[in-house]
């Protein structure tokens, strides 16, 4: 029987960029997107963490120029896609001709999960660019199956290639993946991906529920280098769907290689799931808004703990980096007004 | 002398309501005709309060001599067909839209400036929020690089303000540079969705040369002060932190609930600003 194929879609270059704090510099994205093409994946995203453009005071300003970055990339992805992310709100039609003009085929315009049509337009200026348009849901477990398809149609509608299902805040468990995949595979005739945070350290059972689900695009990082406790390890992956019976095109001796001994030297920290990214997955925040917690906190004299609880419970969005600042500081006035 | 000058308004959705509503309290307009290209809730509501209503758009206002000030708010395609036809007519736009016909005015920064000007246009809501407290810094610390961060909440935004997304990042980073002096400039919107909805939140970023603390607070404080004159509910969440060459300042814009609720300070405070201007403009007009 034929095995089935899984697409795999590496973020690296553009989650994995949160990590290190947006510093990839030209001769490193050379290396990770050149060793990730020849070792069999589908698509390579590259680009700031918050998408192009998202260098900024509010996401962190990238140490080399972004477009200098994808092009660096579109000269060694010869087998690949290459692809960047793209957030309405920062990124606009005019940066994402920009990109293509350095080389990018593949946009991903990510949106929060219940606000897909801010996306509508961008989508459809890729597709008569001729670029491969994806819908991206943030923040998913923010919303519920139905609300989700609903949103995913209208992607669909615009001319989306596939829907991926964004779980930002590591907050999903398996069983919440299994209804969101579930309910769009149901209800879309378009593919379906997903793209997990290991804050709560289920990154790669949730894309394992993911694939059985019927979603066939999964994201994942070498090392899992990313956003809060990282995204689902590439090499942990593309071993796991191997021994499941899954065709990912990867070669893994490749992928572990690519991993082990181009990305780790680069990597700041190991990607381990401390207290703080767990506390984004458990109270259900963005993942991004990890090392700026870190910051604030150190600037309040807070615990960074106290800052994402109340971050959650104020139900912030992707991109709300700014209320970091306005949290921490709000907590400070409160308790010196106490002292 | 006639003791107030009367206003249309072109486009009577939620904008164009809350407009007519402010119209209604103000001391020097008087609100006289409400005009859409269709029949709608807004246009019957206008009748029922005793305006005059019409569904020929930009053409009813421009054949009635009385109407002196003219607000569109309809689309900047659609301005850009009504506003040389109001020029025609010798009305006074004030475009809500991001067609930018005219000159951008933000009422406590430049109105003053603007003379013989028939062609306003109001920028966005985030560049009302946020441009008096750029101007504010530029005149003391001088700004490089100014960035801002709208968050409005979902409900908020309507189905304009979600297709032209990029129309409003655009606009309101060139009115940062143009009307709030950035040398560089860059503005990011986000809607939230969460409920109750969240008021209008703004952080501004600036990167400055000469961060004089207690000057850029002073400078901000004031700059606060004078917006307040016109949109009550704008209030200082963050004063200015700064840090090296940058400065951060987060401000808040409750509405006044005058038809929209008070989540909607975005739509409240670009509605504020214009009604600045149109109240401004009729005073000169009164005075001759």
């Amino acid at each position: 029987m034929e095995k089935k194929r899984i697409h795999i879609v590496d973020t690296t270059l553009r989650d994995g960029s949160h990590a290190v704090s947006h510093s990839f510099s030209p001769e490193q994205v050379t290396a990770i997107a050149g060793g990730l093409d020849k070792v069999g994946v589908d698509i390579i995203e590259c680009a700031h963490g918050d998408g192009i453009t998202g260098s900024t005071f509010n996401y962190g300003f990238s140490k080399y120029d972004e477009m200098e970055l994808i092009s660096a990339a579109s000269k060694v992805i010869h087998n690949a896609k290459q692809c960047i992310l793209l957030i309405p709100g920062i990124g606009t039609i005019e940066d994402l001709e920009e990109a293509y003009k350095n080389g990018a085929r593949v946009v991903r315009v990510a949106t929060h999960c219940t606000e897909a049509d801010v996306g509508i337009q961008h989508i459809q200026a890729a597709k008569k660019m001729g670029m491969m348009a994806v819908g991206f849901l943030m923040m998913v477990h923010m919303a519920s199956p139905e609300k989700l398809l609903e949103q995913a149609k209208i992607f669909e509608a615009a001319g989306a290639d596939y829907i991926n299902l964004a779980d930002s805040a590591g907050y999903c468990l398996p069983q919440d993946v299994t209804e969101r995949v579930t309910a769009l595979v149901n209800g879309l005739s378009i593919p379906v991906g997903f793209h997990a945070h290991n804050n709560l350290g289920v990154a790669v059972a949730n894309s394992i529920a993911a694939v059985e689900a019927g979603a066939t695009y999964i994201d994942a990082t070498c090392r899992g280098l990313g956003a809060g406790a990282g995204n689902t390890q590439l090499e942990v992956l593309a071993a796991v769907l191997d021994r499941m019976g899954y065709d990912t095109g990867l070669d893994l001796y490749g992928v572990m290689d690519v991993a082990e001994e181009v990305v780790e030297p680069i990597m700041h920290r190991p990607q381990v799931i401390r207290t703080a990214p767990l506390m984004l997955g458990y109270a259900g925040v963005y993942s991004s808004f990890l090392l700026h917690t870190y910051r604030a906190a150190e600037k309040f004299g807070l615990n960074p703990r106290d800052i994402l609880v109340e971050l959650g419970r104020r139900r912030m969005v992707g991109g709300q980096e700014d209320m970091i600042v306005d949290v921490a500081y709000q907590m400070a006035m409160e308790r010196d007004a106490k002292k | 002398m006639k003791e107030k000058i009367k206003v249309g308004i072109i486009g009577p959705g939620n904008i164009g309501t809350d407009l007519m509503y402010k119209v209604m309290r103000s001391k020097h307009l008087q609100m006289d005709f409400m005009t859409g290209i269709v029949e709608s809730e807004g246009l019957r509501r206008a009748a029922g309060l005793g305006f005059k209503t019409s569904t020929e758009g930009v053409k009813a206002i421009a054949a009635d001599p009385e109407v002196k000030i003219v607000f569109d708010a309809t689309m900047a395609s659609a301005h850009l067909e009504n506003a040389p036809v109001l020029k025609e007519a010798g009305k006074i736009a004030i475009d809500m839209t991001p067609a930018a016909v005219g000159p951008y005015v933000v009422p406590c920064v430049n109105l003053a400036h603007l003379q013989d000007v028939d062609n306003f246009n109001m920028v966005t809501c985030g560049g009302q929020a946020t441009i008096p407290i750029v101007h504010a810094i530029n005149e003391v610390a001088d700004v490089e690089y100014a960035e801002i961060v709208a968050s409005l909440s979902s409900k908020s935004a309507g189905p304009g303000t979600r297709a032209s997304i990029d129309e409003f990042t655009q606009t309101t980073r060139k009115g940062l540079e143009q009307v709030g002096g950035a040398d560089r400039a860059k503005a990011i919107i986000i809607l939230n969705p969460a409920e109750p909805p969240v008021m209008m939140c703004n952080t501004i970023y600036t990167l400055v040369k000469n961060p004089d603390e207690k000057a850029i607070k002073e400078a901000v404080e004031k700059r606060v002060k004078e917006v307040q004159q016109y949109t009550p509910g704008y209030q200082l969440r963050v004063p200015p932190m700064v840090e090296g060459n940058k400065v951060t300042v987060i401000v808040q814009v409750e509405g006044a609930g005058d038809f929209l609720p008070k989540y909607s300070g975005n739509l409240d405070i670009i509605n504020s600003a214009a009604i600045a201007v149109a109240e401004k403009l009729a005073e000169q007009m009164l005075q001759k």
